[in-house]
């Protein structure tokens, strides 16, 4: 009868434990929904607190402002030595040196002023979709397909060979889509295709901070202007732009209005706002401290993606480069453009307004560069 | 356990999501005319809206001298 009694209390122990599983599962299943149905109240909280200060649009606002004249902007350089697209280009703080990216795997720094190639560095991987100017202008950053972002130290003897003191500063598990350094030119953020953002020591080459929140590839970032603090935007795949803080690595603000991905994000020159450009053939602006989106800049006739957007030193005037070849500029307040640039041969990949802001430099996939004024 | 593991990240996006939720914010009209005057007071110093002449845009065609 040992026996029998033994069998009993395996028996009811083993009930005991399969009821004990099915438990907790129940109780899993009850905090997962719990938790989704929290998430559901949060986000329309979100909604409707975002909703009740939508007390009217931008463009009501700058009803009584004057309107803008004709612009008559033309290209006054053209930069060619690239042998394939032109993927992205930075301006240095010198107001006149420039430094562009290309799919041929080199990078070519350009005196914009008399169009001389001051330095070429050829890439070890092709796809150079990424570049940056250092501030101090002594040192430029990029990186693509080998998803590193890496720091060419520039020398003043034009044979030297650039290649030699190359420094790897960031590693990532995808491709690198954007850099851009702090205020020194001892620290570098960088976007990339596996989904994150980070921020990295150049001389180390250590992970300061990294930036989890995006659902897809990062596709560019902009860091806000030195007055606002420590923060940056990010756009991405996910149709996302995300509002970071760089010391915390805390997503603090995220907009999703756009309708296919950001490729482009940049900030207003106040810093309250900033602008970004889609493959959705829109342009929006969101206000940071209103927590959304302000205008929309589109047209029934403008259905190709933009690449790349810049204001113009006061925020007036939004360029944008498109997939149509084409560049708009928009009247930022009254949502209306002002006018449409002709001249690259192929999409318009990459623009960005000089630090003086006396012109603007635009990268295509026609393998040259463009400075309007 | 894939339960628990989904109930981690679910609760990473409530806590974003009440982060979020509880920012201050503005009335869009009060953003919209900070903007507007932004831009109103800076606008003479924005060279591409403005303009610039010539003798002062060193990307524009320098006016020719020529002696009489």
């Amino acid at each position: 009868w040992i026996n029998t009694t033994f069998m009993a209390f395996c028996h009811i122990y083993s009930l005991v434990m399969a009821f004990r599983a099915c438990l907790e599962e129940v109780q899993l299943n009850e905090t997962l929904t719990h938790l989704k149905t929290e998430s559901e109240t949060l986000k329309s909280k979100l909604e409707d607190e975002r909703a009740k200060l939508h007390d009217v649009e931008l463009h009501q606002v700058a009803e009584k402002v004057e309107g803008l004249g004709q612009f008559v902007m033309k290209t006054r350089r053209t930069l060619k030595g690239h042998g394939n697209k032109v993927l992205c280009m930075d301006w240095c703080k010198d107001k006149r040196r420039i430094v562009s990216s290309s799919q041929d795997g080199k990078v070519i720094v350009w005196d914009a002023f008399t169009t001389n190639k001051e330095h070429a560095v050829t890439m070890p991987c092709t796809w150079v979709m990424a570049c940056a100017y250092a501030p101090s202008g002594c040192a430029v950053a990029c990186g693509g397909l080998d998803n590193k972002c890496s720091v060419y130290p520039l020398s003043l003897d034009k044979n030297e060979n650039l290649a030699a003191k190359k420094k790897s500063v960031a590693m990532h598990t995808n491709y690198l889509s954007a850099c851009s350094f702090t205020n020194s030119d001892m620290q570098i953020l960088t976007s990339s295709g596996d989904g994150t953002c980070a921020l990295w020591d150049v001389e180390s080459g250590q992970l300061l901070q990294s930036f989890h929140g995006h659902a897809a590839d990062v596709l560019c970032l902009d860091l806000a202007p030195s007055e606002t603090g420590n923060t940056f935007v990010s756009g991405g795949c996910d149709k996302k732009a995300n509002v970071w803080d760089m010391r915390s690595g805390q997503c603090i603000q995220s907009f999703e209005t756009h309708e296919s991905d950001i490729n482009s994000v940049r900030y207003y020159p106040s810093g309250d706002a900033f602008a970004s450009g889609s493959d959705d053939a829109t342009c929006r602006l969101y206000d940071l401290r209103a927590d959304r989106e302000v205008a929309i800049y589109s047209k029934e006739s403008i259905i190709f993606g933009v690449s790349s957007v810049d204001f113009s030193l006061s925020g007036r005037l939004l360029f944008g480069g498109y997939n149509d070849y084409t560049i708009n500029v928009w009247d930022v307040l009254k949502g209306t453009r002002v006018s449409i640039l002709f001249g690259h041969e192929n999409r318009v990949s990459t623009l960005r307004v000089s630090p003086d802001g006396t012109a603007f430099c635009t990268g295509s996939w026609d393998h040259t560069l463009r400075i309007w004024a | 356990m894939s339960g628990s593991s989904s109930i981690v990240a679910m609760k990473k996006i409530v806590q974003q999501l009440r982060l979020e939720a509880g920012i201050n914010r503005v009335k869009v009209s009060q953003a919209a005319a900070d903007l507007q005057q932004f831009c109103l007071q800076n606008a003479q110093q924005d060279p591409l809206l403005t303009g610039m002449s010539s003798s002062n845009n060193p990307f524009r065609p320098q006016k020719v001298c020529s002696f009489l």
